[in-house]
């Protein structure tokens, strides 16, 4: 088990590199879009909201799992149909 | 957790990365967004597929209630409401997360290993400091609470002593999982710590402060994955902990205040106009909409900077149609974005890209600064601070080494304000009685409204 918790370090360490790599290339002009983007994709608790509710545990856990369940999709689709209704005005003078 | 689960994770996860990636220019970001969310679907459909799963009723009512919420949201806010929209999604990513662990560790008793409890009481705090926080954030933006700061005799000592008993609950659940009121303890004295640490931060000082929560979103998610072994719950989650951390590096630098002093010094009153009045005596020349057009008549580059009061005045639209009149005149047309315009990273872009302004009119601050010395009219609308040129000269002035828009090396400034009222930073602006500049005092969208009219003519 501490192994697992190892690996899972390395790969969050690693992760938040790649993290800083690709989101300082991203320009001021999109920081709205991309802070209500990641937004949404913090939102992938959604998968763990799944298997708790899922998995028939007992009741407790269960009404715990619909709770998180709701929250994390509200955040996931919520967040990712504001951002592509952003994005969706950043036009250029061409396509205008 | 079988192989093919794991390798469909790992394909959600490369799809994240590529879909941020796609963020880097404008002309991508879209597909990239719409990248990410394939990348959920994917995670969300395996994840279904999985055998633990034995149940789908309530799941199935989570995803619709879900789903038609966060629907009805995104497509109802207004741009301007963007800021408290982020905060409250964010306020519920960290309140999934919290939900999620805690519903583990209360299926889990008695055969528990510590570093599980150890995650799971990691991701209680982060997420419900990151709930608590983020609907204090939304409060406040909402114009639910005031803005101004709230502060209290010994508030750090307060935080300091939350976290602390927090760190010890988490040590005396390691040692006794059976105790669920530890975990419980956990809860309460995180859900108070959001609390006591965003209340006392100003209106001014938000864009820091839902960017730093945005962060601890992900943080949370990341720690949740710890807590189920879920890579793709780690990697998403420290994407955005890493995105958060960057854009509150930036919002920080961009303000000239170190992020310890936003979180701790209570600085900047509500948020919106402070038209306060500051007992000024000396005189400047009041011009009208007339003065501005024959300006415009002689000119051949304009430059114009927004600030969030053009936003409150809703005056985005008739400027857009004042700088098109002009650019058909043949005038080089370009708007001017400090990043701390708005009221959260990047906000101004998104309000004038609803305005139908081409994105590529919109030059940062980098871009454009060596630019000014060559521009025959600077527009100033709804700006003050970003253009105080004490920010370069005032040694002891708040605003001392904040990074300004070079506006005073243009040929003529034009600055559509109320009053001569000072900015958040409380600093008096030279540039206001300075000989080449043209005060034209009123309402944002009134004074544009006008000028529009004039250029018709």
């Amino acid at each position: 088990m501490t192994d697992v918790i190892l690996i899972s370090v390395y790969i969050f360490v690693l992760a938040v590199f790649i993290g800083f790599e690709v989101i300082t290339k991203v320009p001021p002009l999109l920081h709205t879009p991309l802070m209500s983007g990641s937004n949404a994709v913090s939102g992938i608790t959604v998968v763990g909201a799944l298997l708790s509710t899922g998995a028939g545990h007992s009741q407790l856990a269960t009404v715990l799992g619909v709770l998180a369940v709701i929250f994390a999709t509200i955040n996931v689709v919520g967040g990712f149909m504001v951002t592509d209704r952003m994005l969706e005005m950043f036009k250029d003078k061409d396509s205008k | 957790m079988p192989t093919i689960t794991n390798l469909v994770y790992l394909i959600s996860a490369v799809l994240f990365i590529l879909g941020l990636k796609k963020l880097s220019s404008p002309k991508t970001a879209r597909k990239g967004n719409q990248l990410a969310m394939a990348a959920m679907l994917v995670a969300v459909v395996i994840t279904l597929l999985d055998q633990k799963i034995i149940d789908f009723t309530y799941i199935i009512v989570g995803l619709v209630v879900g789903s038609a919420i966060g629907a009805v949201m995104a497509k109802k806010v207004q741009l301007t409401g963007m800021p408290q929209l982020v905060a409250f999604f964010n306020g519920l990513g960290g309140g999934a997360s919290t939900l999620v662990a805690s519903s583990e560790f209360y299926q889990m008793t008695g055969n528990a290993e510590v570093n599980v409890i150890a995650t799971i009481g990691l991701s209680v705090l982060i997420g419900t400091v990151t709930f608590t926080g983020s609907l204090i954030a939304f409060a406040k933006l909402q114009g639910i609470m005031k803005g101004a700061p709230i502060t209290f005799r010994g508030q750090q000592v307060l935080n300091a002593l939350l976290v602390l008993g927090a760190i010890a609950l988490g040590a005396m659940l390691c040692m006794d999982f059976s105790n669920t009121n530890l975990l419980l303890g956990i809860f309460v004295v995180a859900a108070v710590l959001g609390v006591t640490s965003v209340i006392p931060i100003g209106g001014a000082d938000m864009p820091v402060v839902i960017s730093l929560l945005n962060s601890y979103s992900g943080l949370a998610a990341a720690a949740t994955g710890f807590v189920i072994s879920n890579n793709v719950l780690i990697i998403g989650g420290a994407l955005v902990g890493a995105s958060g951390i960057i854009l509150t590096q930036i919002m920080c630098v961009a303000m000239n205040r170190s992020l310890g002093n936003v979180l701790f010094a209570a600085v900047g009153s509500d948020g919106g106009s402070a038209d306060g009045g500051s007992g000024e005596q000396r005189s400047v020349t009041r011009y009208t909409a007339q003065d501005a057009v024959v300006m415009f008549d002689n000119a051949q580059s304009v430059v114009i900077v927004p600030g969030y009061g053009l936003a409150v005045a809703q005056a985005q639209h008739v400027l857009q149609e004042t700088a098109q009149i002009l650019m058909d005149r043949g005038l080089k047309v370009r708007y001017a974005i400090h990043p701390v315009a708005g009221r959260m990273p990047g906000h101004m872009n998104v309000l004038l890209a609803e305005a139908n302004v081409p994105y590529d009119l919109l030059l940062e601050m980098d871009a454009i600064n060596d630019d000014f010395q060559n521009t025959d009219v600077v527009l100033v609308i709804g700006a003050n601070d970003v253009i105080n040129p004490a920010a370069r000269s005032k040694k002891g002035s708040a605003l001392y080494g904040m990074p300004i828009l070079n506006v005073d090396q243009a040929r003529t400034v034009m600055i559509v304000k109320r009053s001569l009222s000072v900015g958040f930073a409380g600093e008096d602006n030279e540039l206001f009685y300075d000989d080449k500049t043209m005060m034209l005092f009123g309402d944002a969208k009134k004074m544009v409204t006008e000028i529009v009219q004039v250029l018709k003519g």
